[in-house]
């Protein structure tokens, strides 16, 4: 091996996005050598303006310390939040262009099919592992241990951990539209086609490795959240008295501990059919390509049930606050959640029914899918009764809500659809089935997302979100997701496959025109959300509730000043019901002065996660592009870090009760000093956080 | 809140060990809950080493490949490093000194070590038979599955001498009995994975 | 014990106007729904082979096409309640409406659950049998009628199938030719990588895999055109394999069989060479110099008869193999005469 051959493994300057283009400049070349070049340059250009930003107004320090070495959950939350944003604007992007090369794909289009390719592997991966897990990790991350009365999660430096692995497998997908190509077998890898016999290239294992690194994030995440709810709740609050979200978020935790090691296997074993020549799943010499297919499945129906479970409990919290009620049935919606958790395991054969097994073992997984439906149904009649007899307040989170609840069903209905063999001997593979998962994950995860992004943001940050321009995001993603995927569902019902870059038969042409309208309207919302944000900031002092409680919430978080002190607590609460706070501020219990303070103990800051996530890219790297060197390197760093860790004695602060009893008593003086709004003036400058709790027509 | 009986997987340290008693259940749990989902991923090499045992693609199977009286031996290698670490963990709990917990320990370290020679030594003829992973889905299963443990069984040797590091360091303290109950966890699992892989691969294939 | 009781708060009767009408919302829902209905019925009416089982062209499609409008009815039970209640509620009992009742702690009513469980449980219960039995009736693997069916053997390259008949020494790619009066009994399998073999109009697609072998059976009830595809993803040709399968007459289809063993290509082994290469139709076409053929058709005749049995033996070291792991599995349970079948293809 020469020396160069050593050091640079197998990257060549072919490898760069603009390489084939200069070399080969046909037609087809430069116009995608130019999308690619100009993707690629976005991400430099993006890195270098956020490193100069950052150098320009001397916050290196302040990054370091506050927030990447951070342990704590909050923190924690806010920046899995950013980095889903940040991931969601790609993949927005991505789909975009997809969209638009369907509208004009009919004998052809603009896009290479190599490259169309790369651009639906990408935004699967991405929307999937490094938007919609980010995005969920983070809001339970946010607001799980403050509803549960607790100071932070079970294993805070592993929480932290997470984090880096997340990020270090999401830039790994960015450095591939920079450095060589990422893969084309769509988010779900299927061999042979991603064995090395027929994809030698980089792709693939830039989808293994930045996979690996995710999940192995995911699963700690997982067992962190359920050890949290299991053993940090607060005095009184047995299971029975949780708030819903953070039921889901424990159901959603005990599937990622065991959903994940499936994808991990898979992952791996790829990895080693690719890497040293293993049979796991080649076409010959014993390899069984259907072993991937159930491995992957085994994590991936779990996985989509690791999704939707949080934007479930987000609704629960979103109905039952804007509705100014108690859940209805919130037993139902426990056992039901809990059902769905446990049957999710059950079902994954329905990704493959047309793989050629018997019709019996078709039909079992058939009938378990349908089950699934039962629960789900239920927890939506349990919200669409919870606005009964309420006072609805149409605000964003709750348009979020109500839109959910009208698209959803029908993407439960193309599921029941699906779970049927024989029709799905039909609709499997099209865009039937593309419009199935888009109506689940668009109304369900990412309007539960959005709504959650708006509910809790002024917890975190003390000031609300402009709801002008809330409404006009809610409606671009409404307007966006109707127009861009129902069409689906009908070229599906005509036969389009999916992944298909173009076709031949000008039967489809309207459908891929108006599903291109909704892409732009999508496109447009992603966009509201940044104005949205960019005006409330803006505005934060007119939007200011710093007193806690904008939205007369009714559960733990919201007894706590916005943004809530470190340790979030000073006294840790004692709950006697559910909807612990709402019952506080009925009984006029709430705001109240502990009777004793104590010094807290809690986690200093640590540089293990940043570290083990700076390794865990540069391991990722040097494997995709054969550098040795830099995965010995970088794991050998990784272990160092790791030991060294375990010598670590200095790990805690402590907060004198002096200092938490001065924040907690100028919290409490500015809650006194608040003037408290009815419902009425929720959306008014003069809400600062402070609920006029008494309603003052007659209540039953 | 009321005085409660603190359980938690392993070895109960009790009252006489109050700084760790009082954080071993959170961060017990959550190693057995690591546990499980390890559990799983050993679970899934499992069915995929059933589901081809029969891949041979007309190369060597188990009854051409395993040397019993090497397995044999491993077992006992490892099955008794499971008995010391339970003494260097009794020792743990009752000593009044540390001697005999890193004389255990040590013990135990090298039973380990035997364990992973031996095995290292296996896999090595295996190859020289001409019968490497690359040669056929029965023979990547196995290589999968039972190496798996091996890599296991090696970061538990390498978490142990860092605990015997910090030991040296610092003395029983703490972090160190915290940490010696989750490697004490761990280092029967693995027994457990090594029993049914014994069972499944070693005995299943030779019948 | 701090309390607010006495701070100022405000109670107006002013109402105010929201900033975005939630009627607004629903009438663009309703606006949507009804347009995406009227270009699915639109896009049905086009000339060129027909596309969807929704105009079905054969038992099996006809058969899944009642299937999907009779689980799409049923569901509708539970999910039109849910799209008109959900907006008429969130207005009945929108915050300034005071005529409406507040019932804030009303968490709970017996009756209720009953139906909110009961009615989704016997739906899927009726939903369930229906699905057992469609399920065993339209297994691919399930032979559509004691008619003789027609053999064909297809296998899946990057990026075009190849149809063989082998009781007839021909094959073709690009079209599969069958008569209406037999249906069509298809073994399949992949010279590369996962494919899915698709024929909407006529029926289900199946997976097509390297080393194994999968059935499916259909029938034509018409003569006609129809558009057939491989709908998983293998490269960038992807989108370039597709097929006719044209239903003949019986007179028809003996004349196309005559037809093309006179003018097919031989099948020799450069030939073949050429259908393997990584190539599409239209480049497999120039290649062989086809344009004798109609558009997107290649014919071959002498086809050697255990081409299909090699190909799938080539990925077990070219060795005949047991039944069981010809279907992946390590025990294939199929019917004896499936498992015959497959025997023959991999003794044959």
């Amino acid at each position: 091996m020469s020396l160069a051959h050593f050091i640079f493994g197998r990257l060549t300057p072919d490898d760069l996005p603009f390489w084939q283009m200069l070399q080969h400049p046909t037609g087809a070349n430069i116009v995608n050598g130019i999308i690619a070049t100009t993707a690629g340059a976005i991400v430099v250009l993006g890195a270098a303006v956020t490193v100069g930003l950052i150098t320009r107004y001397g916050k290196w320090r302040l990054l370091w310390s506050q927030w990447l070495t951070s342990v704590d959950h909050k923190r924690i939350g806010i920046m899995y939040i950013v980095l889903s944003f940040v991931m969601l604007t790609r993949a927005v992007i991505e789909a975009v262009l997809m969209r638009t090369q369907q509208a004009f794909g009919l004998d052809g289009g603009f896009l290479s099919p190599n490259h169309f390719a790369q651009l639906f592997s990408t935004h699967g991966t991405i929307m999937i592992f490094f938007m919609a897990m980010p995005f969920l990790t983070g809001v339970i991350n946010y607001a799980m241990p403050l509803q549960i009365g607790a100071r932070d999660v079970s294993f805070p430096v592993m929480n932290s951990i997470s984090l880096g692995l997340t990020a270090a497998g999401a830039a790994l997908v960015m450095v591939s539209l920079d450095i060589g190509q990422f893969s084309t077998g769509g988010w779900s890898g299927y061999p042979p086609y991603t064995e090395a016999a027929f994809n030698p290239g980089v792709g693939p294992d830039y989808w293994i490795w930045a996979l690996t690194l995710s999940s192995l994030g995911s699963m700690m995440t997982g067992i962190n959240f359920a050890v949290t709810i299991y053993k940090r709740r607060t005095c009184g609050m047995g299971f029975f008295r949780m708030p819903l979200f953070t039921w889901t978020a424990l159901c959603t935790s005990i599937l990622m501990i065991f959903a994940m090691p499936p994808l991990t296997v898979a992952t791996l074993l790829l990895a080693l059919d690719r890497y040293l020549g293993f049979h796991f799943f080649t076409n010959g010499l014993g390899g069984n390509m259907m072993n991937f297919a159930n491995l992957f499945w085994l994590f991936g129906h779990p996985e989509v049930y690791i999704l939707i479970l949080p934007a479930f409990g987000v609704y629960s919290e979103v109905f039952s606050t804007f509705s100014g009620k108690v859940l209805y049935g919130y037993r139902s919606l426990v056992w039901a959640t809990m059902a769905i958790a446990v049957l999710s395991f059950t079902v994954w054969v329905h990704h493959f029914f047309t793989m050629g097994q018997s019709a019996d073992i078709n039909a079992v997984f058939g009938v378990a899918t349908m089950l699934i439906g039962i629960p789900t149904g239920v927890k939506v009649y349990d919200w669409l009764f919870t606005m009964y007899r309420g006072r609805v307040r149409l605000t964003v989170p709750m348009i979020y809500a109500i839109a959910f609840m009208m698209l959803f069903v029908i993407g439960g209905l193309s599921g029941i659809v699906l779970a049927n063999p024989s029709v799905d001997y039909q609709v499997h593979n099209t865009l039937f089935l593309v419009a199935h998962f888009h109506n689940m994950l668009i109304p369900g995860l990412l309007f539960g997302m959005l709504a959650a992004y708006h509910f809790w943001f002024p917890k975190a940050f003390g000031f609300r979100l402009d709801e002008r321009w809330g409404m006009i995001a809610a409606a671009c993603w409404i307007i966006g997701f109707v127009l861009a995927f129902f069409p689906l569902y009908a070229v599906g019902l005509l036969g389009f496959p999916r992944r298909t870059v173009a076709y031949f038969n000008p039967a489809y042409v309207p459908y891929m025109r108006v599903a291109l309208v909704g892409a732009v309207f999508i496109a447009a919302a992603l966009g509201s959300l940044f104005v949205q944000l960019w005006i409330s900031v803006r505005n934060r002092q007119a939007y200011g509730a710093p007193a806690g409680d904008p939205w007369d919430g009714r559960s733990l978080e919201w007894a706590t000043p916005s943004p809530p002190p470190e340790y979030n607590f000073p006294v840790l609460p004692e709950v006697t019901a559910r909807d612990a706070f709402t019952r506080a501020k009925d009984s006029g219990a709430a705001y109240q002065i502990p009777a004793q303070f104590a010094d807290i103990t809690i986690p200093k800051n640590s540089a293990l996660g940043p570290v083990l996530g700076a390794a865990g890219a540069l391991i990722g790297f040097g494997l995709v592009w054969y550098l040795w060197w830099l995965t010995v390197a970088a794991t050998a760093a990784a272990v160092a870090a790791i030991i060294v860790r375990g010598f670590a004695r200095d790990t805690e602060k402590v907060i004198p009760a002096s200092d938490v009893e001065r924040e907690h008593m100028r919290w409490l003086d500015l809650v006194a000093s608040t003037r408290a709004v009815s419902r009425l003036r929720e959306l008014d400058a003069a809400n600062t956080g402070l609920a006029a709790h008494a309603i003052p027509e007659t209540a039953q | 809140m009321t005085e409660k009986v603190i359980y938690h997987p392993g070895l109960r340290l009790g009252a006489a060990h109050p700084d760790a008693h009082e954080g071993a259940e959170e961060l017990l749990f959550g190693f057995w809950v690591f546990l499980m989902s390890d559990a799983i991923v050993f679970g899934l090499l499992f069915a995929t080493y059933a589901s081809m045992l029969h891949s041979t693609a007309g190369g060597p199977g188990p009854k051409q490949l395993f040397d019993i009286r090497s397995i044999f031996v491993e077992t006992l290698a490892l099955l008794l490093s499971s008995f010391t670490y339970g003494m260097a963990s009794l020792s743990l709990k009752y000593g009044r000194r540390s001697g005999p917990l890193v004389a255990w320990l040590c013990v135990t370290l090298a039973l380990g070590l035997v364990f992973l020679g031996l095995e290292v030594h296996d896999f090595l003829s295996i190859f020289h038979q001409g019968a490497g992973p690359t040669h056929s889905g029965f023979l990547s299963a196995f290589f999968g599955l039972v190496p798996l443990h091996g890599l296991h069984v090696f970061t538990g040797c390498v978490w142990m001498i860092a605990l015997m590091a910090q030991m040296a360091v610092y003395g029983v303290d703490r972090r160190v009995k915290l940490g010696l109950l989750r490697l004490g966890l761990f280092w029967h699992f693995l027994d457990i994975v090594w029993v049914a892989i014994f069972s499944v691969v070693y005995l299943g294939g030779l019948t | 014990m701090l309390s607010h009781a006495n701070a100022p708060s405000e109670w107006e009767d002013v109402y105010e106007e929201d900033s975005v009408p939630p009627e607004f919302t629903r009438r663009v829902h309703r606006l949507l729904f009804a347009s995406c209905a009227a270009l699915l019925v639109g896009g049905c009416t086009s000339s060129g082979p027909d596309l969807s089982f929704l105009d079905p062209q054969g038992p099996v499609a006809a058969m899944q096409r009642t299937h999907l409008f009779g689980i799409v009815a049923i569901v509708l039970i539970v999910v039109l309640p849910v799209i008109v209640l959900a907006p008429y509620y969130a207005w009945r009992y929108r915050y300034r409406n005071r005529s409406a009742p507040y019932r804030p702690q009303w968490g709970f009513s017996r009756p209720l659950e009953f139906v909110i469980w009961g009615v989704p449980f016997a739906i899927v219960i009726g939903l369930a049998v229906w699905l057992t039995q469609s399920t065993v009736a339209l297994d691919p693997y399930r032979q559509i009628s004691a008619d003789k069916p027609v053999r064909v053997e297809v296998i899946g390259y990057d990026w075009k199938w190849l149809f063989i008949y082998p009781d007839s020494g021909i094959a073709s790619i690009g079209l599969l030719a069958f008569p209406v009066d037999r249906p069509l009994s298809l073994h399949l399998t992949s010279d590369t990588v996962m494919q899915s073999f698709f024929i909407p109009a006529l029926g289900s697609q199946i997976y097509a895999m390297g080393g194994m072998v999968t059935h499916l059976n259909l029938a034509g009830s018409a003569p006609g055109r129809f558009l057939g595809e491989n709908t998983q993803y293998n490269g960038t040709g992807f989108a370039q394999q597709k097929f006719i399968a044209r239903a003949m007459t019986p007179a028809e289809y003996h004349a196309w069989l005559k037809h093309v063993r006179v003018t097919g290509i031989p099948m020799t082994p450069e030939v073949y060479d050429v259908i393997r290469k990584r190539t599409t139709k239209a480049a497999a076409r120039n290649a062989l110099g086809a344009d004798r053929f109609p558009d997107g058709e290649i014919y071959f005749t002498d086809v050697p008869s255990n081409l299909f049995p090699r190909v799938v033996r080539s990925f077990h070291g070219g060795v005949a193999t047991s039944a069981g792991l010809l279907r992946g599995t390590p025990s294939g349970h199929r019917s004896s005469a499936d498992a015959g079948a497959s025997n023959a293809a991999a003794g044959g």
